[in-house]
């Protein structure tokens, strides 16, 4: 389209942002996590990770709580998505379900401070049915509803578009060569929609490991996850070495999760 | 059929009523003259009052528009500029490359983009302040941009550009004439999801900003922890309306410009 000088004109801001902001920072943390205070090499930070048994369970835990907020995410946005596809005025009603997201994460989450406080109005519901109060706040309860409640546009969203590519025809097809509802979802709608299910779930999964903020605001820091960690070392402790380390532990499972994603959608293109 | 198209909106409405419950309970205390969340005592606008004489939060809430305006201004501008030169690489393979580093901080969780800024401007020997939120922003703003303007650099007719170019356009007017008109749509869809990223970002700014600066995400954060201020949910009322007002003008500009179908939905995946 160019000639080469105006190309390069136009690539180089863009190429600096690559390495000062992209390779720069990831070099850094790899740096500090192979390192101690003094600067010299060591490989101590990753045999204390997982050697500890605090840490591995800290782990472990984060991935749990991320892979329940994903399912609870998902089996309240999967109908969701497919009755935003049947209803009519479809834009209107995906309008309302974005427009949320536009709204301060922060207040959101404090919204359910009150919310789930003892004379709050979680429990003036749970009072009707003569349950009396219960204290929500800071409990793995509150974290993992709080975070689903946070994640369910982005779910919604991408699944949606999905199942709208998929041709009507096929869902009817289907119908009419004598499937129950069940078999349609389990062999025509559900197959067809994973693409959009999965970047669904690469959507949610890997933040939730990383929600320091409802760990602490809802929470109540008896939720630990690697992100909460990782702010702890950075911010309170100091040791920013420690805290690169449970990073590079933190990316390494991302680049894993993304893999696996990823495989499943190269092979269904070959079923396809 | 009707029944289910009737039971596909009870559905909806139940979780919509579930996504705004929290919202609207913000906003219906904020005129409450009590302490806490939990009783509606009686109408006041005492709430609203201390709000808007609090000279500290008011100057955080026009310093975090200052800083998303100014931050996806120069992301736009950069990230076209970068999409325009990626779609105009010959080899695959480089493009390919480009766009994986494009993807990083797509897909990295927000603390590890906010320690490792930390890292970098305290390896630059950079102070924690405005300026160090400002270059976060724009870096972790720039990707979204470069995505939502290539798909619109692919559908170009390039016939166009070779027209130009024949009727002897130099290499400025065929940028300013045939190419930025094309790729607008994708360009001010990339501004608004920047804007949106920046505004609504907490964890990156939290981790890079020093004493002397604070967003409005990280002034909420900090009174929440303290317990309940009704003066929050004020504010809640206030960004509320500003955010609505910011999404009507936002629908109106892209509908305007028609093609329905291609305008991006989606709000920000943080």
């Amino acid at each position: 389209m160019f000639s080469k000088k105006t190309r390069t004109l136009f690539i180089v801001p863009y190429l600096l942002w690559i390495f000062l902001f992209v390779i720069l920072p990831i070099l850094l943390i790899l740096w500090y996590s192979f390192t101690d205070s003094n600067n010299h090499f060591t490989l101590a930070n990753f045999a204390l990770f997982f050697k500890n048994g605090t840490f591995l369970k800290m782990m472990l835990n984060s991935f749990w709580y991320a892979l329940i907020i994903t399912v609870v995410t998902l089996l309240i946005s999967y109908p969701a998505a497919y009755f935003l596809t049947k209803v009519k005025n479809s834009q209107i009603w995906l309008l309302l379900i974005i427009l949320p997201t536009w709204i301060n994460l922060l207040l959101k989450a404090y919204a359910f401070i009150g919310i789930f406080s003892n004379g709050g109005l979680f429990n003036q519901f749970l009072h009707l049915f003569g349950i009396g109060p219960v204290n929500f706040l800071f409990t793995d309860f509150a974290f993992i509803f709080v975070a689903s409640y946070i994640e369910i546009p982005f779910m919604i969203l991408p699944i949606y578009s999905a199942i709208k590519e998929i041709n009507p025809n096929l869902i009817q097809a289907s119908e009419d060569l004598g499937a129950s509802h069940w078999q349609t979802f389990k062999y025509v709608l559900w197959p067809l929609s994973r693409p959009g299910v999965e970047s669904g779930i690469q959507a949610i999964f890997i933040p939730s490991l990383s929600l320091f903020m409802l760990t602490r605001l809802i929470g109540g820091n008896k939720v630990i996850t690697l992100g909460t960690a990782i702010e702890e070392y950075f911010m309170t402790t100091m040791n920013w070495n420690m805290g690169s380390t449970i990073g590079v532990i933190l990316i390494a499972l991302m680049v894993i999760v993304m893999l696996v994603t990823g495989k499943t959608r190269k092979r269904k293109k070959v079923n396809l | 059929m009707k029944k289910k198209h009737f039971f596909a909106k009870i559905y909806l409405t139940f979780v919509l009523i579930m996504l705004y419950v929290p919202i609207f309970y913000l906003i219906y205390f904020s005129f409450s003259s009590g302490k806490n969340m939990n009783k509606f005592e009686h109408f006041t606008l005492a709430h609203y009052q201390t709000l808007f004489l609090d000279n500290r939060l008011l100057t955080i809430f026009l310093e975090t528009i200052l800083l998303a305006i100014l931050s996806s201004l120069v992301a736009t501008i950069i990230g076209t500029f970068g999409a325009i030169a990626i779609s105009n690489l010959n080899k695959k393979g480089h493009k390919n490359t480009l766009l994986a580093f494009n993807n990083v901080l797509m897909v990295s969780p927000d603390v590890i983009i906010g320690a490792s800024f930390l890292i970098f401007f305290t390896a630059l020997g950079m102070g924690l302040n405005f300026g160090s939120v400002l270059l976060s922003h724009i870096a972790f703003s720039i990707p979204i941009v470069v995505l939502m303007v290539l798909p619109r650099l692919k559908d170009l007719d390039l016939a166009l550009i070779d027209a130009a170019r024949d009727l002897g356009a130099n290499n400025f007017q065929v940028f300013t004439n045939v190419i930025i008109p094309a790729i607008m749509p994708g360009v001010f869809a990339g501004m608004f999801m920047a804007l949106t990223y920046s505004l609504d970002d907490f964890a990156v700014t939290f981790f890079v900003t020093g004493n002397g600066f604070s967003t409005l995400s990280v002034e909420i954060y900090s009174r929440a922890r303290q317990g309940i201020d009704l003066e929050i949910n004020a504010l809640s009322t206030v960004m509320f309306l500003f955010v609505l007002i910011l999404v009507l003008i936002y629908y109106l500009m892209t509908t305007k410009k028609g093609k329905r179908g291609k305008r991006m939905l989606g709000g920000v995946v943080k």
